[in-house]
């Protein structure tokens, strides 16, 4: 470490441009945080969609509705080891549109057994059997809410309406986490017998269909079969691997990695000729110095090592505490829940963070590095310090 | 260090071109020179006349085209670039004109510099460079930057950076040019005290007649030729 405090003066020569170069690189790895925490939100499904699961809907549209009596006909395909539907309710809590959350009636304890990763204590799982209106909560939505097990809710739904005219009534029976941390935990799930009985119409009809496959590896092969059973039926299905639905969600928007690497890649470009420029000016203000360090011995190599150790403290403390911001803001939970429930910064992309920090600190260093490195001694001298 | 004739610095035949375009430029011509351990030698000539280029030659700064320069019998022209960096650092000391600090540094920093590329301890350091602060007289003076200093004070800071490692040989190119004749006397008077009673040898490039009769030889470089008399 002798040649640190060499380094640090240098960066402090010119406090200005060094607090300007470094606030940009910050600013790039905020937005790398950001965008990263951004992405995981558009595909969290896909992260944590199961192998063994299939999702059947209407051929047509996910919108249109499917038999409620397709579930058991679906369990006699062979492959599949269990079959449960979701339909889209689309609850508004206190007739508010900012307060909308997925909601959806199911049968609790098929649901529980084919999402493994919504983990609910065994108390309030017997309590949701037992309660015809009884609603589990993830953490999230319980959090945004207020809610605590014990409180009724009133939910409207523009689709569903109740049959009374008024709103449906709702009691908070448990609250479950998310066994993953991609787990969605922003959902509001509710029994569908309750449902069926309350809807003013559509009664025996349901919104989509999850099926658990015997063999992940036949996955494609039941799906086939499943949609050969409905074929010529009015309610034909299409049914797909969990991932490559959820993948069919997040390509609506378009492609969101392709987006994102093309953000970044301009952010860091631009970032880099920032760098670059700065290691490059400073050197080349340095020139004598750097005939002085030679003169007194300092090797090329230990110079080429100077300037590039300069390169990498001014990136590493602009990215470094770029990236910590950035963790430090999506810690704080997301910004708009109900859009994106699930947004955190993985910690695999802190640690491809890490590693453009100190290529960024590389890349910029190296030509400046190298040109100081090959100044020739008596030459450089002639410049006055 | 010496060789076995007593001649520290050997230079036999020397030649150095460089190249503008297509024109080649003669330096130095066949040029001989021998230095003993213990002197201190005064290199005068005319703008041009190539003293600096002698200079970085001896200090390892630049190579000869042709011929040999031999520095208490190590062959310095036949040597890697990283083996003759690591030879400056050990056998070198360097005072420039316009005394070449490094702004960013105090002056205890800047001498401090030669220093980190030994293994010494950081208490090792500051005592090397307390010793070579109390020598140029300036131990008050450590902790300021460059521009707080006078000229002379920053010419002693250069001479105390150019002796921290106890080198062989002191190179100092026109070491009064940028001084006042007050502050330039004591620089000089500095250098003989650094020959006399510390046995340095010295070799100082000068314009000034002044400068050079402090010197225990003189000799003239003109048109890349040395001679012991100064040219009409």
């Amino acid at each position: 470490m002798r040649g640190l405090g060499l380094v640090l003066s240098n960066l402090k020569r010119r406090k200005l441009r060094t607090a300007l170069t470094m606030l940009c690189i910050f600013v790039a790895f905020v937005l790398f945080g950001l965008l990263c925490a951004l992405k995981e939100a558009f595909t969290a499904g896909v992260t944590v969609a199961g192998a063994d699961r299939l999702i059947v809907r209407h051929k047509v549209s996910l919108i249109m509705l499917l038999p409620v009596t397709y579930g058991p006909r679906m369990e006699q395909v062979p492959g599949v080891s269990a079959a449960m539907h979701f339909t889209w309710f689309n609850g508004i809590y206190q007739n508010e549109p900012k307060n909308f959350f997925a909601t959806m009636p199911v049968t609790p304890e098929r649901f529980l057994d084919m999402y493994p990763e919504y983990v609910l204590p065994d108390d309030q799982k017997k309590v949701w059997m037992e309660k015809r209106a009884g609603a589990i909560v993830g953490r999230t939505l319980a959090e945004r809410f207020n809610w605590k097990i014990g409180d009724r809710v009133p939910l409207t739904s523009p689709i569903w309406p109740h049959k009374s005219g008024g709103a449906w009534e709702f009691e908070i029976v448990g609250v479950y986490d998310g066994a993953m941390k991609g787990t969605d935990t922003s959902g509001f799930y509710f029994r569908y017998d309750y449902f069926d009985e309350g809807r003013a119409q559509g009664e025996g009809m349901v919104g989509w269909y999850g099926v658990r496959v015997n063999d992940p590896d036949h996955a494609d092969a039941v799906a086939r079969a499943i949609d050969a059973e409905f074929a010529n039926s009015p309610y034909e299905t299409k049914a797909e691997p969990e991932g490559a639905f959820a993948q069919g969600f997040v390509q609506q928007i378009g492609n969101v990695s392709t987006m994102l690497i093309a953000i970044l890649s301009a952010v860091f470009f631009t970032i880099l000729l920032v760098a670059g420029t700065t290691m490059a000016q400073a050197v080349r203000e340095r020139t004598a110095e750097i005939g002085v360090l030679k003169a007194v011995g300092f090797g090329n190599g230990r110079v080429l090592g100077l300037v590039l150790a300069e390169s990498l403290v001014m990136t590493a403390a602009g990215g470094m505490t770029g990236l910590g911001a950035a963790w430090l803001f999506t810690a704080q939970g997301s910004p708009v829940p109900a859009m994106l429930p699930v947004f955190y910064l993985p910690t695999d992309a802190l640690i491809v963070g890490v590693g453009m920090v100190l290529a960024l600190g590389f890349a910029a260093g190296l030509l400046p590095a190298l040109s100081a490195m090959r100044l020739p001694v008596a030459v450089a001298l002639r410049k006055h310090v | 260090m010496s060789e076995r004739n007593g001649a520290l610095v050997h230079i036999e035949r020397v030649n150095k071109t460089f190249r503008r375009g297509a024109e080649e430029i003669h330096i130095l011509s066949q040029l001989n020179l021998e230095v003993p351990q213990g002197e201190f030698l005064a290199l005068m000539g005319p703008s041009g006349s190539g003293k600096t280029t002698l200079l970085n030659l001896i200090g390892g700064l630049d190579r000869p085209t042709s011929g040999s320069v031999r520095i208490g019998g190590d062959s310095i022209d036949q040597m890697s670039n990283r083996r003759l960096a690591a030879w400056r650092a050990r056998h070198i000391g360097l005072v420039f004109q316009f005394y070449n600090l490094l702004p960013v540094l105090t002056a205890e920093r800047n001498v401090e510099l030669p220093l980190l590329l030994t293994g010494l301890s950081s208490a090792q350091r500051r005592r090397h460079v307390e010793a070579a602060l109390s020598v140029v007289g300036l131990t008050h003076r450590a902790k300021h930057y460059p521009r707080t200093l006078s000229g002379g004070e920053q010419q002693r800071t250069g001479i105390a950076r150019a002796i921290v490692t106890d080198p062989t040989l002191l190179l100092c190119d026109e070491p009064t040019g940028d001084l006042d004749r007050k502050s330039g006397d004591e620089i000089l008077a500095l250098l003989q005290a650094l020959n006399r009673e510390h046995g340095k040898t010295i070799i100082m490039v000068t314009h000034d007649p002044h400068a050079s009769a402090r010197a225990t030889r003189t000799v003239y470089l003109d048109k890349g030729r040395l001679s012991s008399e100064k040219p009409e």
